[in-house]
């Protein structure tokens, strides 16, 4: 089979950087296998209890970089317990004791301990790139190791993690040898910021390209920073709230207009929009353009950025934008590949959101959009399918109308036909969210047009077990299902056991699944784990009586090939 | 058509003797926090299997919430409501009692712009009506009075002061009923 040597073969691998190509290319022989697990790099674990570090180690002996998944998707909702599981330490621990060179650890929705970081800083000379998102459990001790140890450190990315702030000098623990780091990104801690000891690290890193501040750095600070930093191609405003007239705020406008490197733009903490205009002479540069967090920015001066964006590629917004707003982003920003609508008002009725005007205006004017993440009030199926028609390039789709189970506002049918159109349409649609009233109709679509489709949010819709049976039997490159407040029982669970091999995880909450169905499924399927999260009561659900019928409140299952996880808490059982 | 379980068709027949919490004469939904319930979908159900058409609710505030719905994250949410907080002020929840019933219920004082809008929630939530107001006389026409007890402890007639002096010094509020309010409402 092999007409080169190995080391040639390798080489040639070296050029295969997804990890989902190396696996296909370790499956061609044996041969491959072998040169292939000993020259990947970068190793992604999409489910941190589908393998153990052992594992990892015995398989992939010279990985420089780890990503690892914990917690299921929707612990975003607060619907998994904090104490449910996704420790990294055992992992760090692992790596440390088999002395792997690692360079860059990347963790999503996992729990991190000061003890971990610091562990990680002290265990790793060439440590270079941490990227915590989502993730909890550590405080700025845990960053000041990170700072004080990694002689090399080029990235700290903290993405909406939930830190501890005890507003100790982490930032000064960087020492003056330090000078390669090219992000830093600290927008998510709460408490004060030592400006000095940033400015000097910021002055002393010619390298910076990314540069994301927390509420605590005010606008003479940023503006001195921005002086010292001309190179910056992202930067993350922390506060922004100054008299127009000041000097410092004359500072940054000079200082903005030096960053002609500027490319993405986000925060606005706090922000007084009329200071907006300062950003306007770079804003033509701007690809991305993050607002998300900005509840200030509303109206006119929000309206006058975007007008000055026309190159904009990637557009995070909150609704209070409205759908004049996003006809003029449909009108200005020709270049968007993906939106994100975010809802303003979280606990009532809101005062402006977008509406069904909003997505159909984005998708006519907007022909390379592919992503989009939209939370509005109402929906129409009509247009849905004029979305459909107008960009069938579509690779994830996501719509939440905000109240469940609404229908059409318009006709006041189930929302099928729309939700139809899309992924008859959207041939390539790898991500799917549903929203508003949906019958089993829906789920025949997806599973009769989807075949691309690898992700699939449903809430409070169908109506029986046919529904998930279709998205089951349909969707062949499915890979995470999550399904929440939706009738579907155990026919469905147990229709094709081996289906779940296919897959890395399903989720169920407070649907019609019951505990003898699990049981049955878990005897079926011993390579999965079968998850039931129980937090209301620590007994098992035996000693209520009437066991087998008791319906499970939050089942998780996923593939695994280690077996039940050893750090199981008292309220999830593990059938 | 195979929906929930064998319970929901006991629930609809039994509605009026239902065990629930809340008032009677109270439609509220039942927040899906702690328990099993799936109450807000399966009360949607039942709509379209009876009128054929659910209708979009005319939402009083404050809304009852489920759990993890909008499906935000956590952190986003924390960020968002704690600036709204900051610029509209913090949600004030003060108790509300009325004068022979059973249970006490709180409310937002914040979600509330006059005192129009917050007699309109009460009478909505108890069942009653408070009546007219006059400057001099208090309310007029009924037998409810809302009273309130502010900051020094002392009970007072709502209505009386400014509306966000009223926010910012009201404990909590109590439905007066009958002689007792007579003393406190009637021109005094």
């Amino acid at each position: 089979m092999n007409y080169f040597p190995d080391e040639v073969i390798e080489h040639v691998f070296d050029f295969v950087t997804s990890h989902k190509d190396r696996n296909t290319i370790s499956l061609v022989c044996k041969s491959w296998y072998k040169i292939e697990r000993f020259s990947r790099q970068q190793v992604f674990i999409g489910n941190c209890y589908a393998i153990n570090p052992e594992r990892l180690l015995r398989r992939f002996p010279c990985f420089k970089s780890l990503t690892l998944k914990g917690k299921p998707h929707f612990a975003d909702f607060n619907l998994v317990p904090h104490e449910w599981g996704g420790f990294v330490q055992p992992w760090i621990e692992a790596l440390a004791r088999g002395r792997v060179g690692l360079e860059e650890l990347r963790l999503k929705r996992m729990v991190v301990t000061d003890e971990s970081l610091e562990l990680l800083s002290r265990s790793f000379a060439s440590f270079k790139s941490l990227v915590l998102v989502s993730c909890e459990g550590f405080t700025t001790d845990g960053l000041a190791s990170i700072a004080a140890n990694c002689r090399h450190l080029q990235e700290l990315d903290l993405q909406e993690n939930e830190i501890d702030d005890h507003r100790g000098q982490w930032l000064s623990c960087f020492p003056d040898t330090c000078t390669t780091l090219v992000t830093l990104n600290f927008a998510c801690l709460e408490g004060e910021t030592n400006l000095v000891a940033l400015e000097r690290l910021v002055a002393r890193s010619p390298n910076l390209k990314s540069l994301k501040l927390n509420r605590a750095v005010p606008l003479d600070a940023l503006a001195r920073l921005m002086l010292c930093a001309p190179q910056i191609v992202d930067l993350g405003v922390g506060s922004y709230e100054n008299d127009p007239d000041s000097e410092s705020y004359l500072k940054l406008k000079a200082a903005i207009k030096k960053c002609t490197s500027l490319r993405s733009l986000s925060g606005f903490l706090e922000a007084a929009p009329h200071c907006l205009s300062a950003f306007h002479p770079i804003c033509h540069n701007l690809t991305s353009l993050n607002l998300s967090y900005a509840a200030e920015i509303h109206g006119s001066h929000l309206i006058k950025l975007i007008q000055h964006c026309k190159n904009l590629q990637r557009l995070w917004i909150l609704d209070s934008i409205g759908d004049n707003g996003l006809e003029v982003v449909a009108s200005t920003c020709k270049e968007l590949q993906e939106l994100r609508v975010f809802p303003c008002d979280l606990v009532g009725v809101g005062d402006t959101t977008v509406t069904e005007e909003g997505l159909v205006a984005i998708s006519a004017g907007c022909p390379k959009l592919h992503s989009i993440l939209y939370f509005c009030n109402q929906m129409t199926n009509a247009a849905l399918i004029i979305v459909a028609k107008n960009c069938p390039n579509f690779i994830r789709f996501r719509l939440c109308i905000l109240e469940p189970n609404k229908p059409d506002h318009e006709t006041s049918q189930p929302l099928d036909e729309g939700f139809g159109a899309i992924v008859k349409a959207c041939k390539s649609l790898r991500r799917l969210s549903v929203s508003g009233l949906l019958t089993d109709q829906v789920f025949y679509y997806i599973g009769m047009y989807a075949n691309q489709l690898e992700m699939l949010s449903i809430a409070f819709a169908g109506d029986t077990d046919k529904g998930m049976l279709s998205v089951l039997n349909g969707c062949k490159k499915m890979r995470k299902l999550e399904i929440r407040d939706s009738p579907f029982g155990d026919k469905a669970l147990l229709a094709d056991v081996n289906k779940y091999e296919t897959m890395r995880s399903l989720w169920m909450s407070s649907c019609e699944v019951t505990l003898s169905g699990c049981k049955r499924l878990a005897q079926k399927a011993p390579w999965l784990n079968v998850e039931i999260i129980n937090e209301n009561d620590n007994n098992r659900m035996e000693q209520n009586g009437h066991e087998g019928r008791q319906k499970v409140d939050k089942m998780y299952l996923y593939r695994t090939v280690v077996g039940t996880r050893m750090d199981v808490p008292p309220f999830v059982w593990i059938l | 058509m195979e929906k929930v379980g064998v319970y929901d068709d006991e629930l609809v027949n039994l509605k009026a003797t239902e065990l629930r919490l809340g008032l009677p004469g109270t439609e509220e939904k039942v927040s899906c926090g702690k328990s099993n319930k799936r109450a807000l979908p399966n009360d949607t159900e039942k709509d379209i299997e009876s009128t054929g058409k659910t209708e979009t609710e005319t939402a009083s505030p404050p809304k009852a919430q489920i759990v993890g719905w909008p499906p935000v994250r956590s952190y986003r949410k924390n960020n968002i409501q704690t600036k709204k907080n900051e610029s509209e002020g913090q949600g004030n929840y003060v108790k509300v009692s009325m004068d022979g019933a059973p249970y006490l219920r709180k409310i937002d004082l914040t979600m509330y712009k006059q005192y129009p809008e917050l007699m309109k929630s009460l009478e909505n939530m108890f069942k009653f009506s408070v009546g007219e107001y006059f400057e001099r006389e208090g309310y007029k026409g009924s037998d409810f009075v809302p009273t309130y007890e502010d900051k020094d402890g002392d009970w007072m007639l709502v209505g009386d002061v400014p509306w966000e002096m009223f926010v910012s010094s009201c404990k909590r509020l109590r439905i007066m009923k009958g002689s007792e309010a007579k003393g406190l409402g009637c021109g005094v």
